[in-house]
């Protein structure tokens, strides 16, 4: 996943991994080319009092220094910018292909984790990416070219290689394979510590009613001493990374001195190639530590990349029409026509054989235990997903065969979750309609009762809305997103149980106000209570998916017994009858 | 459990926590990986920090021992090993000239006779016994003594770390042991103003980070600054002159890093915000996905996110380079002094003024040198971002307790459950006054219903009799015992409480039924189920009583969360009960549950019931009708419809209008 995700999305930086790749390579070879010009120095100059040798070698060891940084420098840049527009590009594609999901793929992997999949999980890529192009590439090419050198500076000590850099694999592997279990036994325990404040916080007037503080203390200390074993044991492998890497290279440079002063002794080799060889012997070292860290990194983000490629892969199920068709003069006519739905992989459908007409005009109302599937039934209406039998009608028109700009331009939606955009109120209303006036707005707020709260912001309209729209009480929320919907006097109106969060007295001045704009619009209600829905022209009572009854309050109390249940277990038995 | 609050933290599932890895705290091999909130207070928090290591006194003496030991070992090595280059080129040199000459004299008197004199020079003053070959006794034992003391200093390091291991885990250990105390003796108004997020994120991220930090920089820091300390040493001691020149590498360093980090921080600041705002503007817009797709407003979105993603972009771009510039121009300061370090050695063991294994040595430290240097730069990086998590855990340890608690009392002996308020005054904020005068008298057993408004004070009164609040004025009595005079917890225990907020900690469901009373035995439990009809569903469950209740809720539906919270308050048995009736999005088949288990649990309580069902309020002995915190009513039913007064208004404009329609 993480090779394939890196091939497609790095294909269009194909020029520029080139030049990273030469250029860290020239980078690397002036790096050992300096070991080189040092030992030339002490043999040829040192060794033979040849100052004016010195000098110039000197020049030369510059030169090199400087291209070495040219290159580096370069390359960084390109490093640089190949992995961040490596982020960019797939924050994109993963924006828009969440863009074109339905509903039902959001519900499947869950808004968060798409958040997640969407910020983290790219930013975790793209420095491994960064990192890869800076150490990864040029650690193979340092080893490689080090092993070369070392050996053509001196043959007859290259054993020493053969030795020490599988021991320092051997090593660093072992350490390594005994912190990497305990970092993932670690990041569990932390969450469970956190787990625990989580709960301690959130549950706080819980724990002190009961009393229960010394058990929460307990629990938590368990769990902290847990937590502080493992994160020991794993620190202490830590520290045992560092001095094990360094007597390794520390005992092989004793070993250079050992074997090669015998060479030198015998004529084999120029004391220069000594020092020289010992550079390398540390560069190859280096190198391999530097990839064994990096490959450390690797199954963290070859996750993320599985994450992101789900995305990526995963086609959104609801999709335009080929040959959209286009209605004349909507009037907002909804028929359901035996609709069912379910969702994939999941054995009972949500809804089953939905068949009912809503007229303009006329307020067709939903109720039903949590779980009944309103809120789905009304989701079919905007394609928020796509029945999966029947078919969900607009004036005639199945939905699947509208243009789904033209479809959403007809409804006005109002749901569960009073949603409010980072913005103001103004820009909140726009969303509803781009060019409302501020009449249009004014009269959408009157009719919402939410003219009054408004008004009394100091900066009305432009008052600002925080993320969320957490700057504003419950009430307030659900009007300005019922606002939101009225502004755009839509054929089409969907409350979602969107007058929870009013109070009773506004709840019914709101459902007086509401006929001034929805008197020629289908409205779809989803409701809980009974009291709201008992003007309704048409109510269906929904259980386990099905329709087991439509008609009105009265002749719904005479002839369903699920009603007359949910009417029953809101009002007392007298007063029903 | 309601996890909206603590947006990041709380929404992430643990799979994807793991991968996200640990928090703000990793800086990366790139320095400057991380901003680093900067510590307001850096100087006494780092103190009080250090301070909280007092009791491992022990054992930090032998981290900074060891350290010393280490890296005192580790920076001999290289001059030691010099002698074993001098004893390798002196046989060299010998077997050169022992062809020619009989003595070293006789060797330089050729060399000078030959005009070149640089060449006598230093041969003159190396110790070549011509014709003697390299004396390889010598040069083991020297290298013998070299491999002692790597091992010694390997050995030093490896003890070093297991001890500051100890210490920074011990110090991370307590510190949370204390936070997690301290929340137990916070007042809950601290909850309150404290945004649940912001709270939740000093108790966790914050120590995490500070653990990390402090793991990661503890025992580099020491060691990389005795390094540097140590190798000047030794290259002062080998050649002066080449330590001179080599610490003019210093403030070139330091010119550089100063320079690149300064620059790099100011454009990861720009880097962080741009994520923090592309990444509000991807929440936004995959949370509200349904409307922004329905109000058409995607092609929008998408526009804004492009233009927000390319400035992220610029920014990480300029980040990322400026900050990756430091290695090569570190890389570059080292080779530098290395060119430097070989032509002026070189030319010195020319002239016979220094010994080649001097000048081996020097190499070897200036290389040395180097990196420890700018290991310490990025540290105190690191080390700032762990002082600022530190100081804001501290700002929590300090934060005002709840008062004192008075000693045992016992209160009443058996709890008849009257209680009394008598002219209480409270308010969560001195300026706007909540509740005033407010006086009531409730007899052992009655139920009372309070109603009105939001925002009229009704979960606040509920909340004086927990003591979960302390009155500004006024007092309220539990049979005729005045509470604030009480321990908090002989109060509570007298009390049961059931939430609309259903907060169920991760754990089976027997577990938190048990919750109510820890000493209750199995058949109390299940009695307690039967009651609350929590027995109905469980028996439905795969698991059973064994099914553990998650985060998310999962196998189990709202409705029944409320039931296991009332068969836990069922449990505790309690003479005094506080209900919120929850109204929310209860199927309609629970809700009649629910009802008949609060009806269950009431009987022969005292219970305060914050009524939303008009069953409850109707049959209540007492109705309180409250409004901005004053209680403007209070009365059965049927006196209070006869009043025609708020009560009355409130009940037609409720309840009327579906009666009359039935």
């Amino acid at each position: 996943m993480l090779i394939q995700l890196l091939r497609t999305q790095l294909r269009p930086y194909r020029t520029w991994l080139t030049l990273v790749v030469a250029l860290q390579f020239l980078s690397t070879l002036a790096m050992l080319f300096l070991p080189h010009i040092n030992a030339k120095i002490i043999d040829q100059g040192v060794a033979r009092g040849d100052v004016g040798y010195i000098w110039s070698m000197g020049g030369v060891m510059l030169a090199v220094s400087l291209g070495q940084i040219l290159c580096s420098v370069i390359a960084v840049w390109f490093s640089a910018r190949t992995s961040m527009g490596f982020g960019r590009d797939v924050r994109r594609q993963v924006f828009h292909r969440v863009g074109s999901f339905s509903s039902r793929e959001i519900a499947q992997f869950g808004a968060p984790s798409l958040i997640t999949r969407g910020t983290n999980d790219v930013q975790q890529v793209q420095m491994l990416v960064l990192m890869g192009l800076t150490m990864l590439v040029s650690a193979p090419i340092m080893m490689a070219g080090g092993i070369i050198m070392a050996m053509r500076e001196e043959l007859g000590l290259s054993w020493l290689l053969a030795i020490t850099v599988p021991a320092l694999l051997v090593t660093v592997g072992f350490i390594i394979s005994r912190m990497v279990p305990g970092f993932k036994v670690m990041q569990v325990r932390i969450d469970t510590v956190n787990r625990i404040l989580r709960e301690q916080v959130t549950g706080i007037r819980v724990v002190r009613a009961f009393v229960r503080e010394p058990e929460e203390k307990a629990r938590f200390a368990a769990a902290n001493e847990d937590l502080t074993v493992v994160a020991r044991s794993t620190g202490r492998w830590m520290g045992t990374m560092f001095p094990t890497v360094m007597l390794i290279m520390n005992v092989s440079i004793v070993g250079v001195y050992w074997f090669g002063g015998h060479r030198i002794d015998s004529g084999e080799m120029q004391i220069g190639s000594l020092t020289a060889f010992m550079s390398y012997l540390m560069q190859i070292l280096m190198s391999v530590m530097m990839a064994t860290f990096m490959l450390v990194q690797v199954p963290r983000a070859a996750v993320c990349a599985e994450r992101i490629s789900e995305v990526l892969d995963t086609d959104a199920s609801v999709r335009p029409p080929v040959a959209p068709v286009t209605l004349e003069d909507p009037r907002g006519m909804v028929t359901f026509d035996g609709v069912g739905f379910a969702y994939p992989g999941a054995g009972d459908p949500v809804l089953t054989d939905i068949s009912f007409t809503a007229l303009p005009g006329q307020t067709t109302a939903f109720v039903g235990s949590t779980g009944a599937g309103k809120s789905t039934l009304v989701d079919l209406v905007p394609r928020l997903y796509d029945a999966t039998a029947g078919a969900v009608r607009v004036d005639g028109v199945d939905v699947r065969d509208l243009d789904p700009e033209a479809l959403w331009s007809l409804i006005g939606i109002v749901p569960q979750k009073s949603f409010l955009f980072s913005g103001t109120v103004r820009s909140n209303l726009q969303v509803g309609k781009g060019d409302a006036t501020d009449e249009e707005m004014w009269a959408a707020l009157r009719v919402a009762q939410g003219e009054d709260f408004v008004r009394a912001l100091p900066e009305g309209l432009d008052a600002p809305v925080a993320q969320g729209g957490s700057n504003f009480s419950g009430g307030q929320r659900q009007r300005l997103a019922i606002a939101r919907a009225l502004v755009r006097k839509p054929k089409i109106v969907v409350f979602d149980d969107s007058f929870s969060a009013l109070d009773v007295a506004t709840d019914a001045r709101l459902r007086r106000a509401l006929p001034e704009v929805t008197s020629e619009s289908t409205v779809l209600l989803v409701a809980q209570r009974v009291s709201s829905i008992l003007d309704a022209d048409q109510i269906v009572v929904l259980d386990d998916g099905r329709i087991v009854g439509v008609g009105t309050h009265h002749s719904l109390l005479e002839e369903c017994p699920t009603y007359q249940e949910i009417v029953r277990s809101q009002l007392t038995e007298e007063e029903v009858a | 459990m309601s996890t909206t609050a603590n947006k990041p933290a709380g929404q992430m599932k643990q799979t994807e926590r793991v991968v996200m890895g640990g928090g703000p705290g990793r800086g990366g091999p790139f320095g400057g990986g991380q901003v680093g909130q900067k510590a307001s207070d850096f100087k006494p928090s780092l103190k009080r920090l250090l301070r909280r290591m007092a009791p491992d006194r022990a054992r930090i003496a032998g981290v900074v021992l060891l350290g010393v030991v280490s890296v005192a070992f580790s920076v001999i090595a290289p001059k030691i090993l010099g002698h074993a280059t001098d004893l390798i080129f002196q046989g060299l040199f010998g077997n050169r000239l022992g062809a020619e000459h009989a003595t070293k004299e006789q060797a330089v008197e050729a060399a000078r006779a030959a005009g070149d004199g640089t060449f006598a020079d230093m041969l003159s003053k190396l110790d070549v016994v011509p014709g003697v070959g390299v004396d390889f006794g010598a040069v083991g034992s020297v290298l013998l003594i070299v491999l002692a003391v790597y091992v010694a200093s390997a050995l030093a390091g490896w003890l070093q770390g297991w001890f500051v291991t100890d210490v920074v885990q011990r110090t991370v250990s307590d510190l949370r042991e204390e936070v997690e105390q301290k929340l137990h003796r916070l007042p809950l108004g601290y909850f309150d103003r404290q945004p649940r997020g912001e709270l939740l994120s000093r108790v966790t991220n914050d120590i995490d980070n500070l653990s990390q930090s402090l793991q990661q920089t503890l025992a580099q820091l020491l060691t990389s600054i005795l390094t540097v300390v140590g190798v000047l040493g030794m290259m002062f001691w080998i050649s002066p002159l080449l330590a001179v020149i080599s610490l003019a590498a210093v403030p070139l360093t330091m010119i550089i890093s100063k320079q690149v980090m300064g620059r790099s921080q100011g454009l990861f600041v720009e880097q962080w915000r741009r994520t923090g705002a592309l990444n509000a503007q991807i929440e936004e817009t995959f949370s509200g996905h349904a409307l922004v797709r329905v109000y058409g407003r995607l092609p929008e979105a998408e526009e804004r996110f492009a233009e927000q993603n390319e400035a992220l972009f610029k920014a990480s771009f300029g980040a990322q380079f400026v900050s990756g510039l430091i290695m090569p121009l570190m890389m570059f300061v080292g080779n530098l002094n290395y060119v430097i370090v070989a032509v002026v050695g070189g030319l010195k063991v020319a002239s016979g003024s220094m010994s080649l294994g001097d000048v081996q040595a020097f190499i070897q430290y200036s290389r040395q040198f180097t990196q420890p240097l700018t290991q310490v730069a990025s540290m105190a990086n690191l080390l700032q971002s762990g002082v600022a998590s530190a100081e804001r855990v501290f700002e929590l340890l300090d934060a005002e307790e709840e008062s004192e608690e008075p000693a045992a009392t016992g209160g009443p002996g058996v709890t008849r459950g009257a209680v009394r308020f008598e002219d209480v005054a409270f308010s969560y904020d001195e300026d706007r006054p909540l509740i005033e005068d407010l006086s009531l008298d409730v007899q052992p057993g009655q139920t009372v219903a309070i109603v009105g408004p939001t925002g009229a004070g009704k979960t606040t009164l509920v909340n004086l009799i927990l003591r979960f609040y302390e009155l500004n004025g006024g007092r309220i009595t539990l049979d005729g015992v005045d509470i604030a005079g009480m321990q908090r917890r002989e109060l509570r225990d007298r009390i049961g409480m059931v939430l609309q907020d259903t907060w169920l900690f991760e754990g089976t469901i027997r577990d938190n039924i048990a919750y109510g009373r820890p000493s209750a035995t199995e058949e109390e439990i299940l009695e307690a189920a039967k009651a609350t009809f929590v027995d109905r569903f469980v028996h439905s469950l795969p698991e059973g009583y064994d099914t553990v209740i998650s985060g998310d809720g999962g196998s189990v539906s709202a409705g029944e969360r409320q039931l296991i919270t009332i068969a836990r308050a069922f449990l505790s048995d309690p003479a005094l009960l506080i209900l919120d009736e929850a109204t929310s999005s209860v199927d309609t088949r629970t809700e009649l549950l629910l009802q008949h288990a609060m009806a269950a649990l009431r009987s022969d309580r005292t219970s305060f019931v914050i009524a939303h069902r008009l069953s409850t309020i109707r049959d209540a002995d007492l109705i309180l009708v409250m409004e901005d915190g004053r209680i403007v009513e209070q009365g059965s039913h049927v006196h209070l419809l006869e009043a025609d007064g708020a009560y009355a208004a409130l009940y037609r404009s409720q309840f009327e209008s579906a009666v009359d329609a039935a």
